[in-house]
């Protein structure tokens, strides 16, 4: 015969046990909503298949110290930012093709980003604008103008002139050739064709591995500001 | 007893005016130093810069000769010939040393030189490649920026350059002109050019095969060298011109 108060306690101890039960499941049910609604559960955005654009690109020759204008064809996409680290790549990847004639290893992955920032007002450039605003442009101007104001979107304003920071990888400045001539060349064929194609870029300044650097493989001065449309550097 | 406390009582008035008459001094020369004031006639000064040094090896020419070692080898070479012709040459190494940028601006401008050849050598391109600066011309001013001061001569240093251009092409070497933004250039206060010798004739593409290994011909580097020297005899000669 069991005693009525172990039976009781018995009862007792089976209804704690299953509340207990009830409440654990009820607190794993929340953090595993809170898991959930912590990460993007957007769907995976379908990899779109870029048209093929025109894009124009200021290839440099060492045999003559110069810079040739040819145009491209390649898949582009929207957003600015992306657009020129993808015209640069398409340059870059020239240079380290065999018999190129400024051959400089690396490839298309030598550009990390691009950022697009508005111009600092004490850098002016007469004339910059002006000057190229019937050039053949990758971007029309409407399109700059629609894609400003989207959140996360890489150029800003509307209308002012831009600050090009390329951000270059290390393992590119460390395998360039040593020279004078090779490295201005690189740095302004990379500020030409940034200009080119987003001629609101009026300015042009280079990172390695999003650091400062002296120079690119010991003499083109990575220190200051290039101004996109020629040869002359802002101080 | 008077006379026994007057001379203390004047000694930090002595001590005073010593260190307003040594500081006015000091000022001068700083800006003397500065606005660079110009040269007499007689005195012609070239400031030779041999390119990299030290740590810093700069590029790797073939495959046992390295910038920095061509560069030192190439200024001794010239300097011996600016010697023999009566120019002053200030060297910014004599050794294989590592000097900063902002030294090698420092010792060109302290010469007050009337020409400034900084000497560099490269394994790409072919000839001579000549750089004036790519600072805008600016008007001299009596402070300017040190990483700027260029801008200033800039004007001068092209005109040197076409010196030196023509000088090398009457020796028969071919020769590609531009500008471009070196550290120790953009900072120096007097005439000056990036000298960088590449080799004779560039790579043959459709081989692939690699330049022609000419940059440790001695003839090649006197023959440069030569024209070099000729190039600032001539131009010691339009300095001196009204």
């Amino acid at each position: 015969m069991i005693p009525r108060y172990q039976t009781i306690l018995f009862i007792v101890l089976l209804v704690a046990s299953v509340a207990m039960g009830g409440v654990l499941w009820h607190l794993r049910e929340r953090a595993h909503q809170r898991l959930v609604a912590g990460q993007d559960s957007a769907p995976t955005q379908a990899p779109a298949v870029a048209p093929a654009e025109q894009a124009t690109l200021m290839l440099a020759n060492d045999d003559d110290n110069s810079l040739l204008r040819q145009a491209q064809s390649l898949p582009l996409p929207q957003d600015p930012g992306e657009r020129a680290r993808a015209i640069l790549g398409r340059l870059l990847d020239l240079y380290a093709a065999p018999g190129s004639f400024h051959p400089v290893p690396g490839g298309a992955s030598s550009v990390a980003q691009v950022f697009l920032l508005p111009a600092p007002a004490q850098n002016p450039e007469p004339g910059a604008e002006s000057g190229n605003s019937n050039a053949s442009s990758a971007i029309p101007r409407a399109e700059v103008k629609s894609a400003a104001p989207k959140p996360g979107d890489s150029i800003p304003g509307d209308t002012g002139p831009l600050l090009a920071v390329v951000n270059l990888t290390g393992a590119f400045a460390a395998g360039h050739p040593s020279g004078i001539e090779t490295e201005t060349l690189t740095v302004l064929s990379l500020c030409e064709t940034l200009h080119a194609n987003l001629p609101r870029v009026t300015q042009v300044r280079f990172l390695v591995d999003g650091q400062t650097r002296a120079t690119l493989a010991g003499h083109a001065d990575l220190t200051r500001t290039y101004l996109a449309t020629d040869d002359v550097a802002q101080p | 007893m008077r006379s026994t406390n007057s001379l203390p009582m004047r000694a930090p008035l002595i001590v005073t005016l010593v260190a307003m008459a040594a500081a006015a001094g000091l000022s001068a020369g700083t800006a003397a130093a500065q606005q660079a004031p110009p040269a007499s006639p007689s005195r012609f000064v070239v400031v030779l810069d041999a390119a990299h040094g030290g740590d810093d090896a700069g590029g790797r020419l073939t495959a046992g000769l390295q910038e920095k070692t061509f560069t030192l080898a190439l200024s001794v070479r010239l300097r011996s010939l600016l010697a023999a012709r009566g120019i002053q040459v200030v060297t910014t190494r004599e050794s294989d040393l590592t000097v900063d940028p902002n030294r090698r601006a420092d010792i060109a401008n302290r010469a007050n030189a009337q020409a400034c050849l900084s000497l560099h050598a490269t394994e790409s391109g072919s000839g001579v490649h000549l750089y004036a600066s790519s600072l805008p011309p600016a008007e001299p001013s009596r402070f300017a920026a040190f990483k700027t001061a260029q801008a200033a001569w800039v004007t001068r240093s092209l005109a040197l350059a076409g010196v030196v251009n023509s000088s090398l092409l009457r020796t028969g070497l071919s020769v590609t002109l531009g500008r471009t933004a070196l550290l120790a250039v953009d900072s120096m206060t007097c005439p000056a050019v990036a000298v960088e010798i590449a080799p004779k004739r560039p790579p043959d593409r459709a081989t692939g095969s690699p330049p022609i290994a000419d940059l440790d011909d001695p003839d090649y580097q006197a023959r440069v060298a030569e024209a070099l020297a000729a190039a600032l005899v001539e131009w010691r000669g339009e300095a001196r011109e009204p």
